[in-house]
């Protein structure tokens, strides 16, 4: 080898790593050489083990020839070389064979009062080690545990973690010396190594760290974790004098009750060991402070409000201390919290505003994404004028993050969007790539949608936009939108003019979509606009393009078809009044696509079972799923286990996407689509039933019901399913038992009014052991369609089995014994009758409706009734859209909530519900108005 | 620094040389006892030898490696690792357990058949002559058939290791043939 190859992976920089043979040789040549060179074997052990740390492996022959070579060095004394030498044989241990061999030279540096390499030796031993040799082991690993230096003790307390999966019962009798070491005090001790000048002065070496508390309460976690009473104890022994000197060791601690925390049903513990918190609250190390405020403001967390807003005290105080990490975990977390309940989070924002200015970027747009949560209609017009002054700093992925908090602002506080518009305006005018570009248009679309007051002022900057823009697919999406909503503005023909610019000067995907923009302007009504329209699209025909000039041809013939009156087919298909739910159609061509059977392929693809939506349900599905994607992150963790509940109806349909959802946090139209597609999926495995066949349209299926305690032997919901003639109710039964089977499953119901006729039940003929099926009920709804409302008693009937385990079927000549199992009624509410809707202006369309109904009721003590889980009830009972962004409770005292909806008949109904929470209790004032008026008293008094 | 003239007077002295012994034997039959009467001059409590011992020791100015490996059956393939260049082997046989004299002599000679230890001296410890019972030197020489080895320096010395009997003689002829041979 020259000297400049060998000399260039002594160069760490260089990335090359030296031969792995040439290095295999040179070392059993060094090391099996007599007398020893330390220093030579030294460079060498050094290559090896780099090669090693790259992920190089050796054959087994090559490595336990390693194995043994490296074994040779033992009898030299030299405390580097056998550093190094242990370092290779814990890296040989896992590739070579024999590792037996050393143990015996292993075991003679750990009693050996050497204390440079006895921790190299302890950390070596266990990856010697196996179920039979550790016990030759067990007395010096003890005192390795409990020696008074912290690096031989911390060496043995981590090795023992290996240990635990070879050999569990041995490590378990260990406890006790673990439990001494986390109590003592370990010096760490003064090597010529540690002191050595270049090492750092000698004085400044703190006594001990106290890091092995932090390895010993590991061990202790891991022997005890199953069993919750010792936990709890070791727990109490830590916390009660102090004695935990390591922050480290602390923070494990809470996290390790932090899980305790989140395994708990009973709901007790959190009170018990608020004390706890309460102190780690105030602890001299942030990272303590900051894990216990993460597990007091958890979405899941059992801490009351007081103790959540002490929590918040301390992140508070933590937003203005030097160390940049904890100032942006602490304005993180206040971040989430902040979605979930802006409420308590306010009292920061004075600190929040002063770390908006923060030289950390990522700090200071955390904070402007938290105030504009917190943040309140009056302060929304000074936020957005803080933000706009530093847009121009950040990067385009900030400016997303905080675009995407103006487009909820604007959600939450319609009122406000002229200078919300204007900043979003500004940024539509600033430079920016196509993501910052993209988001800002969803944001403006947004405000088109669902707030019309700023309808035209937002159509107005698209205009603006499309005239200087530089991404095709932007122009094209904002075209289309101006193509929709132009034709219903105040003055059309304003559009018309932005509209055919682009036609003259942009490329032609351009050009084809602003086509079919001006064409929908021709339907107005306005005769005159309709001439010039014709004479626009007439000159598109001489486009050079052919998309161009077939999109025009097609437009005028449709245009000139509508004008006629004599096709409402043009009309339709320029204006559609409903359209298609996407996600359905999807599913269903590809269904149709997939179809094993040939057959099937004979008849045409059949549109009508396609649910149709109208615009209406569209915005509030979508205006839904908007709010709702905030509320979900939020809740993340409770989402997530919701989801394996909720999700078994869901699976195959979303199997289907692809896994699409599962790779990203749910986006809003994820989250649409799921819902119309559940909808979907009922009214397919229902017409899929014979009995109800000819029951027609699914006209609304409630929430799930549930009508037993999640943890009891069988867990039963219920779906309600209302037609136009029948109502029918699924139940869904799960068998938790693991040895009990059960047969002609069947739910007894009795209703407290004759108006239900019950017609047939479709039971279940086996429910196998963990598994759950259907059973249905149906019931004829009142010849006159009225909506009546009543309540059910169920019980489940079946007959029960023993299953056999070695088979897991039940014994052949086994007859079972009938059975009864009671759960609980079931109420047939309004809200089975409505379906959420969204209404741009909901003070006009409350106004529009005559039937009124007003109604007060006291909900009983404010403690058990936060406003926020009032709201959250009320408007699922109802089964309304909460608008302009009412269901974000701002105060604890009082609070309007406005609800939008429509019934099954067709029947518009709103709501406005003022509640009052005082020291008498919560008082609720439900005032409701729809065209039905039965409907609006229904409603209206439901608690009674 | 005392380092440094040490290895300068010791290559002044001729002792520059270092030499590896192995000590072999059956398991239980005091290897490791003897390994370390003769390092540290006193008996040391020992348990089986997992694996091996190494430790240094002068003696007559020569400083020598002695590697005490385990006896115990599932060890006894690995001692060949061990094999290569070493100056002399020190086979140490328990006199008192005369079952498994065969064992013993078949695992010598199977070891001596190795070229690696083609020019390394025998040294064979009649040991435990302390215990009641033991057979003497030359029965158990008889027992191992030493008598047929051929091209081989080879001795047999009766031998206690909690007495610390006859163990610096037999070290002593080892030293001389060893010195002999490779003209220390």
């Amino acid at each position: 080898m020259s000297t400049s190859t060998y000399k260039r992976f002594e160069d760490p920089e260089s990335g090359s790593l030296p031969d792995k043979m040439t290095v295999y040789q040179e070392c059993l040549q060094a090391f099996n050489a007599s007398p020893i060179k330390a220093k030579k074997c030294r460079a060498l052990l050094s290559r090896l083990l780099r090669l090693l740390y790259n992920g190089e492996t050796f054959q087994k022959t090559e490595a336990t020839n390693l194995f043994f070579s490296v074994s040779k060095l033992f009898h030299n004394a030299d405390p580097s070389l056998r550093q190094l030498g242990y370092l290779a044989i814990k890296e040989l241990c896992s590739i070579s064979d024999d590792v037996l061999m050393i143990t015996a030279s292993i075991m003679k540096d750990i009693q050996g009062a050497e204390p440079v390499f006895k921790p190299d030796a302890i950390r070596t031993l266990s990856r010697v080690l196996d179920g039979s040799t550790i016990h030759a082991a067990e007395r010096a690993m003890r005192n390795c545990i409990v020696d008074s230096n912290q690096a031989v003790c911390s060496a043995a307390l981590v090795s023992t973690y290996h240990m635990l999966p070879v050999a569990r019962d041995v490590v378990r009798r260990w406890a006790n010396e673990a439990q001494e070491a986390i109590s003592a005090s370990k010096t760490l001790v003064r090597s010529p190594y540690t002191t050595h000048d270049n090492f750092g002065a000698s004085a400044r070496l703190p006594q001990s760290t106290y890091f092995h508390q932090y390895h010993a309460l590991g061990l202790l976690y891991h022997l005890k974790k199953q069993d919750r009473m010792a936990m709890l104890k070791l727990i109490q022994q830590l916390t009660s004098r102090q004695s935990l000197q390591s922050s480290f060791a602390v923070l494990q601690l809470v996290r390790y009750v932090a899980s305790m925390l989140q395994e708990d049903t009973s709901g007790q513990l959190a009170q018990q060991f608020w004390p706890l918190f309460n102190s780690w609250l105030n602890n001299k190390s942030e990272m303590v402070e900051l894990d216990a405020a993460k597990v007091v403001l958890a979405p899941s967390s059992r801490f009351n409000q007081e103790q959540q807003l002490k929590a918040i005290t301390t992140l508070q105080e933590l937003l203005s201390v030097p160390r940049t990490v904890t100032r942006f975990s602490a304005v993180r977390l206040l971040s989430r919290v902040a979605l979930a309940d802006p409420e308590m989070v306010r009292a920061c924002n004075s600190d929040l505003e002063s770390l908006v200015n923060d030289p950390c970027r990522s700090i200071s747009t955390y904070a402007i994404t938290t105030l504009l949560k917190t943040g309140n209609a009056q302060s929304v017009d000074r936020l957005v004028k803080t933000i706009a002054g530093f847009m121009g700093d950040i990067s385009d992925e900030f400016k997303v993050v905080v675009v995407e908090a103006v487009r909820t602002l604007t959600l939450k506080f319609p009122e406000k969007h002229s200078s919300l518009l204007v900043f979003l305006g500004d940024a539509l005018r600033d430079e920016g790539g196509y993501n910052f570009k993209n988001s800002v248009i969803e944001a403006i679309f947004d405000i088109v949608k669902f707030v019309p007051d700023a309808r035209e002022a937002a159509l107005e900057l698209f205009c603006e936009f499309i005239e200087d823009c530089e991404y095709t697919e932007l122009a094209v999406r904002v075209l289309h939108l101006l193509g929709e909503y132009g034709p219903k503005a105040k003055k059309p023909s304003l559009y018309v003019r932005h509209i055919y610019n682009r036609v003259v000067l942009e490329n032609s995907i351009v050009r084809s979509s602003a086509v079919i923009a001006l064409s929908k302007f021709a339907l107005v009504g306005d005769k005159q606009l309709t001439a010039s329209i014709r004479i626009l699209l007439q000159r598109c025909l001489q486009d050079v393009d052919d998309e161009v000039r077939d999109r025009t041809a097609l437009s005028l013939r449709l245009v000139e078809g509508a004008e006629l009156k004599s096709s409402t087919r043009a009309r339709a298909l320029l204006q559609p009044e409903t359209r298609f739910s996407l996600a359905a159609l999807e599913q269903q061509l590809c269904r149709y696509v997939r179809s094993k059977d040939k057959t099937s392929f004979s008849q045409a693809f059949d549109i009508k079972v396609v649910p149709r939506h109208t615009e209406e349900e569209i915005l509030a599905t979508e205006y839904k799923a908007k709010i709702a994607v905030e509320d979900d992150m939020a809740s993340m963790s409770t989402q997530a286990k919701m989801e394996t509940i909720t999700s078994k109806n869901e699976a195959h349909i979303l199997s289907t996407e692809g896994g699409r959802s599962s790779s990203k946090p749910v986006a809003a139209s994820d989250l649409a689509a799921r819902s119309n597609l559940l909808q979907q999926q009922y009214s397919q495995e229902l017409s899929g039933i014979d009995e109800f066949q000819d029951y027609g349209l699914l006209l609304h299926s409630s929430g799930v019901v549930e009508l037993t305690e999640r943890e009891t032997e069988f867990i039963v919901t219920a779906v309600k399913h209302v037609f136009k003639e029948h109502i029918v109710i699924q139940y869904n039964v799960e068998n938790t038992l693991k040895d009990i089977q059960v047969e002609d499953v069947t739910v007894m119901t009795q209703l407290d009014t004759d108006d239900y006729k019950e017609e047939t039940a479709v039971p279940a003929a086996m429910l196998k052991p963990d598994s759950s099926v259907c059973v249905y009920v149906s019931f004829s709804r009142p010849a006159d369609h009225r909506m009546v409302l009543a309540t059910m008693t169920n019980s489940l009937a079946y007959v029960s089995k023993d299953v056999d385990e070695s088979t897991g079927e039940p014994a052949s000549d086994d007859e079972g014994f009938p059975d009864e199992y009671q759960i609980e009624d079931l109420a047939i509410t309004p809200g089975d009758f409505v379906t959420p809707c969204f209404t741009g202006s909901f003070t006009s369309s409350f106004d529009g409706l005559n039937n009124e109904e007003v109604a007060v009721y006291n909900l009983g003590r404010s403690e058990e009734n936060p406003l926020a889980k009032v709201v959250k009830r009320l408007s699922q009972s109802m089964s309304m859209t909460p608008l302009e962004g009412s269901d974000m409770v701002d105060s604890s005292a009082s609070h309007t909530l406005k609800l939008f909806g429509k019934s099954i008949n067709g029947d518009k109904v709103a709501a406005l519900v003022k509640l009052v929470s005082s020291s008498k209790g919560v008082m609720m004032k439900t005032q409701v108005r729809s065209s039905d008026s039965e409907l609006a008293q229904m409603l209206a008094n439901q608690w009674e | 620094m005392g380092n440094v003239f040490s290895s300068i007077f010791s290559k002044l002295w001729g002792g520059s040389k270092e030499i590896r012994i192995l000590i072999l034997g059956l398991d239980g039959a005091g290897k490791t006892t003897i390994l370390y009467k003769m390092q540290l001059g006193e008996v040391v409590k020992t348990k089986p030898t997992i694996g091996f011992n190494v430790e240094t020791l002068k003696y007559k100015n020569i400083s020598i490696n002695m590697w005490d490996l385990g006896g115990q059956t599932s060890i006894r393939p690995y001692w060949r690792c061990y094999y290569a260049d070493t100056a002399a082997v020190i086979f140490v046989v328990d006199s008192t357990d005369k079952d498994r004299l065969d064992v013993a002599k078949k695992e010598l000679h199977t070891m001596l058949k190795e070229d690696e230890l083609s020019d390394s001296a025998l040294l064979v410890f009649a040991n435990k002559q302390d215990q009641p019972g033991a057979m003497t030197a030359s029965e158990v020489s008889k027992a191992l058939g030493l008598a047929e080895l051929k091209d081989r320096s080879w001795s047999i010395v009766a031998s206690s290791a909690v007495k610390g009997e006859g163990l610096t003689e037999g070290l002593d002829w080892l030293i001389d043939v060893i010195r002999e041979e490779q003209e220390l």
